[in-house]
């Protein structure tokens, strides 16, 4: 039993039982798959998490994202700006106690580089509901080049907790649409 | 190193008493310490058992129970109570009780033992108390550069010292035990599961030290910064490592209870011992899955960690997955249950709580927490569910429905063979693992179904109703929130008989003396009867197979869902 010795004292020679055997290739060459799928996605999948990060301030992270902010407003809501960055740029969203700041206005079929770091806590950057998850922390910036596929409004929320206020720590991205004549000069202009 | 050394140059003075039911020697130092851990551990699954009900009343969108502040408090304590306190101070029991009992041995220094069981206490006492004062709701990640009362870090480094000893404690009974011949041959294999439990604790611990300290003198003002990212590379090495321990004790416990209750025999000894070893190997690596969907770490260490060397502790648990099912139905087959494919499932002995403490757990551990673990630990299917509710689903799947569920069960053959009392409520003890296990089942599913549509965890109102910019879940997600606070309350009744009929035999069950009959007795003849084949035999076990491959069709099928999710998402790179 397995609550006594085993029977015989050299077990390690024991034969391995057929049934076991199958079972024990199948579980392997399954895991090696899965393994092998992993590595695949990054050459036929177009969602992989970027490895681009650096390190910096808070306070330098937060002087860049008001930099932005101020270039590309285009106006207000609820007293956050609603910035419209030109198509493919740099974009820079920063959470903090407790909001994502500011809201974004991106065009669809576009792809942008995403800046996100946070200036006080770790935050949980949530694109809602779209799902997608990224941890956000103080003294690093990471860049995501991220392509909206869908146009509506999408909420992003927090969910690494970040004290009391955690619940109210909502952001916003609005896609648009490409105007068709503008989506053609770009076609045009080789992009 | 003799342990003679270990101990000092003390001869054997324990005292024995034999087991009537066993024929084993039973060390009273080693029952008195078991009997106290497993108490300690149930007073804090209790205690953590009741916080978990009021998280999961306040996340019931139509009750909203708790305020903000006290929500995020009692959730730290959910985490630390259950998850710490009451998984690891039953495993100290499940330790003493392998080294010592199985092997019929004394216990190596019980004195210096209790010494880490008051610490033990004294930790989970002083962890508990910084929580309730209110200014420690740092969840049970702890992440800086959120900080917590230096006395919430101390309580954890004193619980997870205390634990070291116990696991020093064991082994060192090991060598006794082999010093001075107590068993012939190996040690047996449940014993040899919760020695790679032991040393993955250890490894596990050190861990926590190593990052807990500098916190810890963080939260005092001697230490300016804690780097975020590499507190949580180095927490996790504990956080997840120490899940592996429960891992390794809650198998070792269904071998252990197919064992004492139809004589099952390993099939294969080489096969099941190679499975635990690789838990040991590999688990460690495992870790890193909390780590995919943070900044500044490469792809490929991400895919080495969490993948390949994962994937061979996954087959561990595969193995197992197949060799338990397989020496239960070739012991009940030879018990004469014989008669068509599942009659040795049919005829298992369904009626004890420890039988069925234990199936519910392979079952549910297999299904939910098995398969979910899998797709989180993979790379790119992280971005879809890190950080949101299907996390604590996944846990709930591996650590209640999992290790709690075989825990209890296990409980059933301690409080009749350790403390020698009869079951107090027989009747309420046999509905219990059905009520707890069918109540952590669905708590597990409905917060990964939550989870995938986008709830996150550790928030205290999805209904974002005081935030600036609103936003709304779907109606799927609130349903969902819904049914998990309807199966907490299921939990719940089932975790309040557990401490019921626990609690109520422990004081008041009557005392079995010699020739009197157990309340649930052993299977009949179960051990004599299947000790003698042997692997080579080659049962047939078709039952199991069927089982198995059931097993692996959901696991594939839901393998692919998952990508088939991710590829319709914003693309990102």
């Amino acid at each position: 039993m397995a609550v006594t010795p085993p029977e015989q004292r050299i077990w390690w020679n024991e034969p391995i039982e057929r049934v076991e055997l199958v079972w024990i290739v199948i579980a392997f060459l399954w895991g090696l798959f899965m393994f092998g799928f992993m590595i695949a996605w990054h050459f036929i999948g177009q969602q992989n998490l970027s490895k681009e990060a650096y390190r910096i301030a808070p306070s330098a992270y937060e002087a860049k994202v008001d930099e932005f902010a101020k270039k590309f407003t285009v106006r207000e809501e609820q007293g956050i700006p609603v910035v419209k960055p030109k198509p493919g740029t740099d974009v820079y969203l920063l959470g903090r106690l407790w909001q994502w700041w500011p809201i974004l206005e991106l065009e669809k079929g576009v792809s942008y580089r995403i800046h996100l770091s946070s200036i006080d806590w770790q935050h949980g950057f949530s694109l809602q509901p779209v799902n997608i998850n990224i941890s956000v922390h103080p003294g690093y910036e990471h860049v995501i080049s991220l392509t909206p596929t869908q146009s509506g409004e999408f909420g992003i929320i927090c969910n690494e907790f970040c004290g009391i206020g955690h619940h109210t720590m909502t952001g916003k991205i609005y896609v648009t649409e490409q105007k068709r004549a503008e989506a053609e000069q770009r076609l045009a202009g080789g992009r | 190193m003799t342990a003679e050394t270990v101990i000092g140059a003390v001869p054997a003075q324990a005292e024995f008493r034999t087991c009537q039911y066993t024929g084993l020697k039973v060390d009273t130092a080693a029952q008195a310490l078991i009997k106290a851990n497993a108490v300690a551990a149930v007073v804090f699954l209790a205690i953590g058992g009741l916080m978990g009900l009021l998280v999961a009343l306040t996340r019931w969108p139509a009750v909203h129970l708790l305020p903000a502040d006290w929500f995020y408090l009692i959730l730290t304590g959910h985490g630390a109570n259950v998850l710490l306190f009451w998984i690891i101070f039953f495993e100290m029991a499940v330790l003493y009780f392998a080294s010592a009992i199985l092997l019929n041995s004394r216990l190596a220094a019980p004195k210096l033992a209790w010494v880490g069981f008051v610490m033990m206490v004294v930790g989970a006492i002083a962890t508990n108390v910084a929580v309730l004062q209110g200014d420690s709701s740092v969840m049970f990640t702890s992440y800086p550069p959120m900080k917590a009362q230096p006395h919430f870090y101390l309580g954890l480094i004193l619980f997870a010292v205390g634990a070291l000893i116990g696991c020093a404690i064991f082994f060192a009974t090991l060598a006794i035990a082999k010093e001075e011949k107590t068993y012939e041959g190996s040690i047996p294999l449940v014993t040899f599961g919760a020695l790679t439990a032991a040393i993955i604790a250890v490894f596990t611990i050190a861990s926590g030290a190593i990052i807990l300290i500098p916190t810890w003198l963080w939260s005092l003002g001697l230490i300016n910064d804690i780097d975020p990212l590499m507190y949580k590379v180095v927490w996790w090495a504990m956080g997840h490592s120490s899940q592996q321990i429960n891992v390794s004790a809650h198998v070792s416990l269904w071998y252990l209870t197919a064992a004492l209750l139809v004589g099952a025999k390993p099939l294969s000894e080489k096969v099941s011992r190679t499975a635990f070893f690789m838990y040991i190997l590999f688990l460690q690596l495992a870790s890193a899955h909390h780590l995919l969907a943070d900044p500044a770490l490469d792809a490929s260490w991400k895919i080495v960690n969490t993948s390949y060397m994962m994937y061979l502790a996954v087959l561990g648990s595969m193995v197992h997955g197949l060799t338990v099912p397989g020496a239960i139905e070739s012991a009940q087959r030879k018990n004469g249950y014989n008669r068509g494919v599942f009659e040795w499932l049919r005829k298992s002995p369904w009626g004890h709580p420890a039988w069925a403490g234990m199936f519910l757990s392979l079952v549910f551990f297999g299904f939910i927490g098995g398969i979910s673990g899998v797709v989180l630990g993979t790379e790119q299917l992280n971005v879809l569910m890190h950080n949101t509710i299907y996390v604590p689903g996944h846990f709930h799947g591996t650590v209640v429905a999992g290790t709690t569920l075989a825990f209890m069960g296990a409980t059933y053959l301690v409080l009749p063979l350790v403390f020698e009392r009869e079951i107090l409520f027989p009747k309420l003890a046999k509905i219990q693992p059905y009520l707890f296990g069918i109540g952590a089942a669905g708590i597990s599913l409905f917060m990964m179904g939550a989870g995938t549509l986008g709830v996150p965890r550790r928030h205290w109102d999805i209904t974002f109703s005081d935030a600036n910019l609103s936003f709304a879940h779907s109606a799927g997600a609130f349903l969902m929130m819904g049914l998990n606070g309807i199966f907490a309350i299921i939990a719940a009744i089932g975790g309040i008989l557990f401490i019921l009929v626990v609690v109520g035999t422990v004081f008041f069950g009557e005392k079995i003396k010699a020739g009197h009959k157990l309340t649930f007795p052993l299977h009949s003849g179960g051990g004599a009867a299947v000790s003698h084949y042997g692997s080579e035999k080659a049962p047939k076990l078709p039952g199991t197979i069927i089982l198995v491959m059931i097993f692996f069709v959901c696991f594939v099928l839901y393998y692919f869902i998952n990508w088939k999710y991710l590829s319709e998402l914003w693309l990102f790179r």
